[in-house]
């Protein structure tokens, strides 16, 4: 028989769906699977139950002939930004641990109501505050992947959606959630050889998903491959009334319409992503994603995104203000941590709360963001930010009278390891550099697994596409990863 | 623009974060990092441009004009919202006493 946790969403739902084998089976053994990967960290709390509970239901419509969803009897992995009722939800916050919603996110929902079960909630970076899940206050996520050297350092699996691109790469979980506020789901994908794509903004609602900047906070799906991102996408999005930045329109059958022929596209190639400095490796990736596209029948153009090397303090300053607004309603008064010292007033328990309760990133973006939002820097610091991101958007919007999928690098760099860049803040937010542009103008945007560096981890390359075109991002896709081959898996050593 | 330590504890203050003198002298240097590197942002030419409001366009929808319209985000769900309270009394959020 197959082996079960080798499979993804599609192989999932048609063989569950042919009688193959039953959802039952396939949630129990991606049960055992995660139960057995404690070393990577990757989950905060497992679910078996609910991953139980759901098969059951889809065999039980199976066998009473009733419909099955696009998701029926696929168990994923949830990451722990998504409110689940009765399902601690913590934002891998100390602030929000023990934190247990009363409701459900309509992502989430949408998914159990497409035939999809839990099998956990995924670690992240706090408040999906990084990029390398380190700043979790449950700990590292570790990558399952290793450096072909046959050393045993311990790898980032990117952030902040760490522990769903482990899960993922590591076939403990066949697709996972992701959210991507300036790259998070993209840059983990890559960095793990697996695909992520983040829609246009307000494709999914972000209807209890706990915030952090919110006009640029976008919830997508992380798997194996194009397809099984579509098809999880399909069952993620829709118009959402509790979201007003919720887009109305219809999901269309992304699935159903994927192909892989780009005759008659244009793809562009931005000449200032060409940063001085790009690693030789990442850039002989680029190139042959270039001459994969040209090969499915698209012509590669050259064109301009002038206002790209300013995308990352733009994003720097936006988000850490939008930040600052969000978290404020984390005061030890409605839900999770107080700390309330001896004799201390509303004022000092509010102080004492925040500071027991956020990790130092999290400090450090709501410092900055209080910052730049305070009477006399505003103008300075977050208008200006704002208008070069009004910038930032004209540019791609001149770009696509040219060309319709821009193709980059999705990461300087491959995987580097735990404990590398974390004392440099800066030198982290430079991960996200080619993945925040896309993030500030709201497009649709995805990580295809493109191949391995010389040192056996692998490399991403980048889909960007116009507004509501995820069908043009995710076809690029498909025409990259048909080309690129990528079988490659991490060894098992957990 | 850099910021020194009276700037870092207001801010904090502001923030409502409570921080000893060590975090922020840590805090200085790291802030002042980040300050120094988005101060590019002043060479950006953007006169005549709108600060950008709404990445994608969209209009803001108005529900229908009824009570409770939406049961998830209605009223009359006192228990619910009360439930993670870490200090509920009498039905309402607990919080120690602001008027002496």
């Amino acid at each position: 028989m197959t082996e079960l946790t080798s499979l993804g969403i599609r192989a999932i739902r048609d063989g569950v769906a042919r009688g193959d084998f039953t959802a039952r089976e396939v949630a129990e053994a991606f049960n055992a699977a995660v139960a057995g990967a404690s070393a990577l960290n990757a989950f905060i709390v497992t679910t078996p139950d609910h991953a139980l509970a759901a098969a059951d239901k889809v065999d039980a419509d199976r066998a009473a002939g009733r419909p099955l969803g696009k998701m029926a009897g696929v168990p994923i992995g949830m990451k722990d930004l998504f409110a689940t009722k009765g399902v601690q939800t913590t934002a891998a916050s100390h602030i929000l641990e023990g934190f247990t919603p009363e409701y459900e996110s309509t992502v989430s929902q949408n998914l159990w109501d497409a035939g999809a079960g839990m099998l956990g909630k995924l670690n992240l970076d706090q408040f999906a505050m990084g990029s390398s899940n380190e700043t979790s206050y449950f700990g590292n996520v570790v990558s399952p992947w290793r450096r072909g050297d046959g050393g045993n350092t311990d790898l980032t699996p990117g952030g902040s959606s760490g522990g769903s691109a482990a899960a993922v790469s590591a076939r403990i979980a066949p697709a996972a959630t992701g959210t991507d506020t300036g790259g998070s789901i993209r840059q983990p994908a890559a960095l793990t050889g697996i695909a992520g794509i983040k829609p246009t903004y307000g494709r999914c609602s972000r209807w209890g998903v706990v915030a952090f900047a919110s006009s640029l906070d976008q919830a997508g799906p992380m798997a194996r491959d194009v397809t099984d991102c579509a098809i999880m996408l399909e069952a993620m999005a829709g118009f959402d009334p509790k979201d007003s930045t919720s887009l109305d329109l219809p999901v269309p059958a992304w699935a159903a319409s994927l192909s892989g022929d780009l005759a008659g596209k244009k793809v562009g190639i931005p000449r200032e992503y060409r940063a001085d400095g790009l690693d030789p490796r990442i850039d002989a990736m680029w190139r042959h994603g270039m001459e994969w596209l040209r090969d499915a029948g698209a012509e590669v153009v050259d064109i301009s995104l002038p206002h790209t090397r300013h995308a990352l303090a733009s994003y720097y300053i936006v988000a850490p203000a939008e930040a600052s607004s969000n978290l404020a309603r984390y005061d030890g008064v409605r839900y999770g941590l107080r700390d309330l010292p001896e004799k201390a007033g509303l004022q000092d328990m509010y102080a004492a709360t925040r500071a027991a309760g956020f990790g130092d990133e999290v400090k450090r973006r709501i410092l900055i963001g209080t910052y730049v939002l305070s009477a006399g820097f505003y103008d300075a610091y977050y208008n200006q930010a704002q208008k070069v991101r009004t910038l930032i958007a004209r540019d791609f919007a001149q770009a696509w009278e040219d060309c319709d999928v821009i193709l980059t690098p999705t990461a300087p760099n491959a995987a580097f390891a735990l404990g590398e860049k974390l004392s440099d803040p800066l030198a982290m937010y430079l991960n996200d550099v080619f993945t925040v542009p896309a993030s500030l103008a709201g497009l649709p945007a995805m990580s295809v697994p493109a191949g391995l560096d010389d040192g056996g981890l692998p490399l991403g390359l980048q889909i960007i596409g116009k507004p509501f075109d995820e069908q043009g991002v995710l076809d690029a896709g498909l025409a990259i990863e048909a080309r690129a081959g990528f079988t490659a898996k991490p060894e098992k050593w957990w | 623009m850099s910021v020194d330590k009276t700037t870092v504890a207001k801010i904090a203050a502001l923030a409502r974060i409570r921080m000893g003198d060590a975090e922020l002298e840590r805090m200085v240097p790291e802030l002042n990092g980040i300050l120094d590197w988005v101060d590019q942002l002043g060479e950006v030419d953007t006169s005549g441009v709108e600060p950008m409001t709404a990445v994608i366009p969209n209009t803001l929808r108005l529900r229908d004009d009824v009570v409770d319209a939406d049961p998830l985000t209605a009223g009359g769900r006192r228990e619910a919202v009360l439930a993670n309270a870490p200090v509920a009394e009498h039905g309402f959020f607990g919080v120690p006493k602001v008027i002496e």
